[in-house]
């Protein structure tokens, strides 16, 4: 019992690494029907920026403090610019374009890293505070596992109060319904889609960090599996519902750590992709999805 | 009409024969050295697997992100006739084929009601599953380690006579492919497919049951597939299951971009370019995947529609303009004349 | 002797009750029209009778015997096996296959018919040729009919508005229905074209001998050719009746203009 409350605590923190990232994708789906397959590769970015602040400053809570906001600043910044200069001239083309244009820019953000002397193709030591558990009931939780579930929760009230007590979340919300109503009610959506894709960059960013901080080696690929992991919470949770790529996080990721702790770590990955092809299955639009119909 | 229904497959016959006999020719007398006779080979591979991908995306309108997943499935069920089963070769590719159907039914059934993007990332995820289980069925794949010594398709020590065989099996069957999806498009359940396509409501709508024309083209697309996977197998002697990841996969989404969704002679132009030029760019290791993503994204903005658009180039209708006279000098002459006047004609309206 | 039966037939989407008490019972060679402002169901009617929606309550009946009666239940049935016993449709946004030429488009409605299959296709068999040539046939025969035989190779995105109207009907009439629902058959059209078409559905009506209902916002077509005319607002059926009695109905007046005006037929 007490190895499964424990593998929980894991798994909630695990989940609330994929949710940040969930959310990235479900607010950008929402808004422009795209699967930004780079998304994945821009939490990357936020452990790399994360790296060279602590790596420099050392590991302190000011310091961690300079790192969440750099690595937030410069993966908003990378946001914007794949934005403009790659997914914005394609928003009226096939989706299958868009798609492979996400897929090519994946590989750049990867491979550059790759290439990067500064970045490079090999694991680095990511800086963290000496690891100190604290144990309530049996159950050890780590500083750096109430760093993450802080954050995350931070973060999360933050969107919440961006996305539905702003100028800005309206403009959000009514892009994702209908674009050109949006448009015509004098909503600048140019503006509202390069915001929402710094938002979720900036999301990833803290994801990166925290994804760092609780598995202290990174590397130029590193983003590919959560990335992809993170889309399945997305779909899991309903695509294009913020609440649902929260609920889709926290039980994905305490599906593939329960999967890992009691059945076989191999496993863990098919799990996730399993999980995926159940719900497309059963109820494609998710948990907390809505039904949309298309019209005839 | 007999004439024509007997004139057309004679054509093809004649011009696959020559094709075959010119290249196994300069093979033989080395204009065709031992390096990019391989090549020629794996971009016959390629383009296999490549038409399979375009029949299902290009032609049905199914996005499949999952292919390197159908050709390690083939690649492994053949090699494991060959080496375990002692089956010849011919039947073992047949086989290898059948088996990566089934998964392709078993994969294409839930996913039947799946739009693009959801689609193409399911597709990934299944890519994923059989990498991990042809990793975890150690005992008959190999396991992580993979699968090694895999038979020779004619046992011979003459590299040159071998390089001949080994084209000619791959090309032998990238005919049969090239003829079943040619077929299969110019018919009318080529046509019922396309529509899936262009519009499905309004296809089921026109009668047309477009879950089993989906599964149809996904059994058919998978099946050959599996048989360029297999062919591969045999190539490479050697099979190791991280190679057929993603980025695998993506290989064959580009080559087929790259042509032109929706061309079958696009798809065969762009999967000998791409096997050439991505050997070109290996000089640059790591950068080469750099330019490789670049190039993607690019021609995704300027050229979406790539090399052939969704025309083809038909040889039968280029023979028959040929033994007519239709590209004697003096006709390109007048042909040339007239779109340069028509030219200078929309300049001078300008 | 009835074509099709429905009876009252509801949808309800979420909490909207889009189509509520639907009734008509559709004889054979019957020219009806369904008409009603925006938003009133009219398409949703369509969809529900050509399965792209199932009811939530109701039963819709089609007769499956041509010389005698034979009702049968087709709300469970997927709109291509609909449409395999007999009920055809257009489109109120034009659906055509538009990288597909105008042949093409009409041939795949004629594919369901076709007497040979995937594998045949593939061998390229004796039978293919026939049924290819056979079809290429049919589908010009139709082509003519709307006058349009001589775009054939031309890509379905290319071809005027008007013409586009046309092929979807054409594609619509391939299917060899016994009824044909038009979905707003003359939208975008100019009084000619307008009169052109009413023409046209009464030929084919007879020389097809097919059971008609269409919907309309032109009112002139609407009152020139339907015999019979139903009347939606929100979802239910406010009159029905011939042109000049629905066109005196109260209910329909208002319904369309607000209170106190004359539609004039």
């Amino acid at each position: 019992m007490k190895e499964v409350a424990q593998q929980l605590i894991n798994g909630l923190s695990l989940g609330s690494v994929y949710a940040l990232i969930a959310l990235g994708y479900t607010m950008v789906y929402g808004i422009v029907k795209l699967i930004n397959f780079a998304h994945g590769d821009i939490l990357m970015v936020g452990a790399y920026s994360g790296y060279y602040v602590l790596n420099t400053f050392g590991v302190s809570p000011l310091t961690m403090v300079i790192a969440f906001g750099v690595s937030m600043v410069v993966c908003a910044v990378l946001g914007i610019i794949i934005e403009k200069t790659c997914y914005k001239p394609l928003r009226n083309s096939p989706k299958i374009t868009a798609l492979i244009t996400a897929i090519g820019v994946s590989i750049v953000i990867e491979n550059g890293a790759r290439v990067l002397p500064f970045m490079g193709p090999n694991p680095r030591q990511f800086p963290t505070f000496k690891s100190v558990s604290r144990v309530y009931g049996g159950v050890s939780i780590s500083n750096v596992q109430f760093l993450v579930f802080g954050v995350t929760f931070f973060l999360m009230v933050a969107l919440y109060y961006i996305v539905n007590h702003t100028k800005m979340g309206k403009a959000m919300r009514a892009v994702s319904y209908d674009m050109k109503a949006a448009l015509l009610m004098g909503i600048n959506a140019n503006r509202v889609i390069s915001f929402t894709f710094a938002l979720g960059a900036v999301l990833a960013a803290a994801a990166g960090v925290l994804f760092a901080s609780s598995y202290p080696s990174i590397d130029p690929l590193m983003g590919f599996m959560p990335g992809l992991k993170a889309f399945v919470a997305a779909v899991l949770g309903g695509i294009g519902s913020i609440p649902g790529a929260v609920v889709g996080g926290l039980i994905l990721g305490v599906a593939e750590t329960l999967t890992k702790g009691f059945i076989s770590s191999q496993l863990a990955d098919a799990v996730s992709f399993g999980i995926l092809i159940l719900i497309l299955v059963i109820k494609p639009t998710g948990i907390l999805g809505k039904n949309t119909r298309e019209k005839v | 009409m007999n004439k024509k229904r007997l004139f057309n497959p004679i054509i093809l016959l004649a011009v696959s024969i020559i094709t075959f006999v010119i290249i196994a020719a300069m093979m033989f007398t080395g204009v065709i050295d031992e390096y990019n006779g391989q090549l020629l080979t794996l971009a016959g591979i390629y383009i296999i697997i490549s038409l399979s991908l375009n029949l299902i995306t290009g032609f049905t309108g199914q996005l499949v992100l999952g292919m390197a997943g159908f050709m390690s499935v083939g690649a492994y069920t053949t090699a494991i006739c060959i080496m375990r089963l002692n089956i010849p070769i011919f039947f073992a590719l047949i086989i290898g084929g059948l088996v990566t159907s089934i998964f392709g039914i078993m994969i294409g059934f839930p996913t039947l009601r799946l739009r693009g993007d959801y689609l193409a990332v399911t597709t990934l995820g299944f890519g994923e599953i059989i990498r991990v289980i042809m990793i975890n069925l150690g005992g008959l794949t190999g396991g992580a380690s993979g699968l090694k010594k895999i038979p020779v398709f004619y046992d011979t020590d003459d590299f040159i006579l071998y390089e001949v065989i080994r084209f000619g099996w791959v090309f032998g069957f990238l005919i049969l492919t090239i003829v079943v999806v040619s077929n299969l498009i110019k018919s009318s359940p080529g046509r019922a497919i396309i529509s899936i396509r262009e519009d499905e409501i309004a296809s089921n709508s026109m009668g047309i049951n477009v879950a089993y024309y989906k599964m149809l083209s996904f059994t058919v697309a998978s099946f050959l597939a599996g048989i360029g996977g297999g062919l591969y197998a045999i190539f490479s002697g050697y099979l190791n299951p991280t190679t057929f990841g993603f980025m695998y996969s993506v290989n064959f989404v580009v080559i087929v971009v790259l042509g032109g969704l929706g061309s079958i002679t696009g798809t065969i132009i762009s999967g000998i370019a791409f096997t050439f030029i991505q050997e070109c760019l290996r000089v640059f290791e790591d950068f080469r995947l750099v330019i490789f993503g670049l190039a993607l994204i690019i021609i995704m903005l300027f050229w979406p529609r790539g090399l052939m658009s969704m025309k083809e180039f038909s040889i039968v209708t280029f023979a028959k303009k040929a033994i007519a006279g239709e590209y004697s000098v003096k006709k390109i002459i007048e042909k040339c004349s007239v779109r340069i006047q028509a030219w200078k004609k929309k300049r001078e309206v300008k | 002797m009835a074509v099709l039966d429905a009876k009252n037939i509801s949808i309800v989407f979420g909490g909207l009750k889009a189509v509520t008490n639907f009734n008509l019972k559709i004889e054979n060679g019957e020219l009806i029209g369904l008409i009603g402002p925006n938003g009133a169901g009219k398409t949703t009617v369509f969809n529900m009778l050509t399965g792209v929606y199932s009811p939530t309550s109701g039963d819709i009946l089609l007769n499956e015997n041509d010389k005698g009666d034979n009702y049968k239940s087709i709300i469970k049935f997927k709109p291509y096996q609909i449409t395999k016993k007999g009920i055809g449709r257009t489109f109120q946004n034009i659906r055509l296959f538009k990288d597909l030429t105008v042949l093409d488009n009409v041939k795949i409605a004629l594919h369901f018919n076709a007497k040979y299959n995937a594998l045949q296709a593939v061998l390229r068999t004796p039978a293919f040729f026939r049924e290819e040539d056979s079809m290429t046939e049919k589908a010009r025969e139709l082509l003519k009919i709307f006058n349009i035989q001589d775009k054939e190779n031309e890509f379905a995105k290319n071809l005027p508005y008007g013409e586009q109207r046309k092929l979807e009907i054409t594609r619509a009439l391939a299917t060899n229905p016994k009824l044909l629902l038009l979905d707003e058959p003359a939208a975008g059209m100019n009084p000619n074209e307008t009169h052109d078409l009413m023409n046209l559905i009464r030929f084919i009506r007879d020389k097809f001998n097919i059971t008609i209902l269409l919907i309309e916002h032109d009112m002139s077509l609407v009152m020139g050719i339907c015999e019979r005319i139903v009347v939606l607002d929100y979802g239910q059926i406010i009159a029905e009746g011939t042109a000049s009695e629905i066109s005196k109905d109260p209910k329909v007046i208002k319904a369309y203009l607000g209170e106190e005006a004359d539609l004039g037929a």
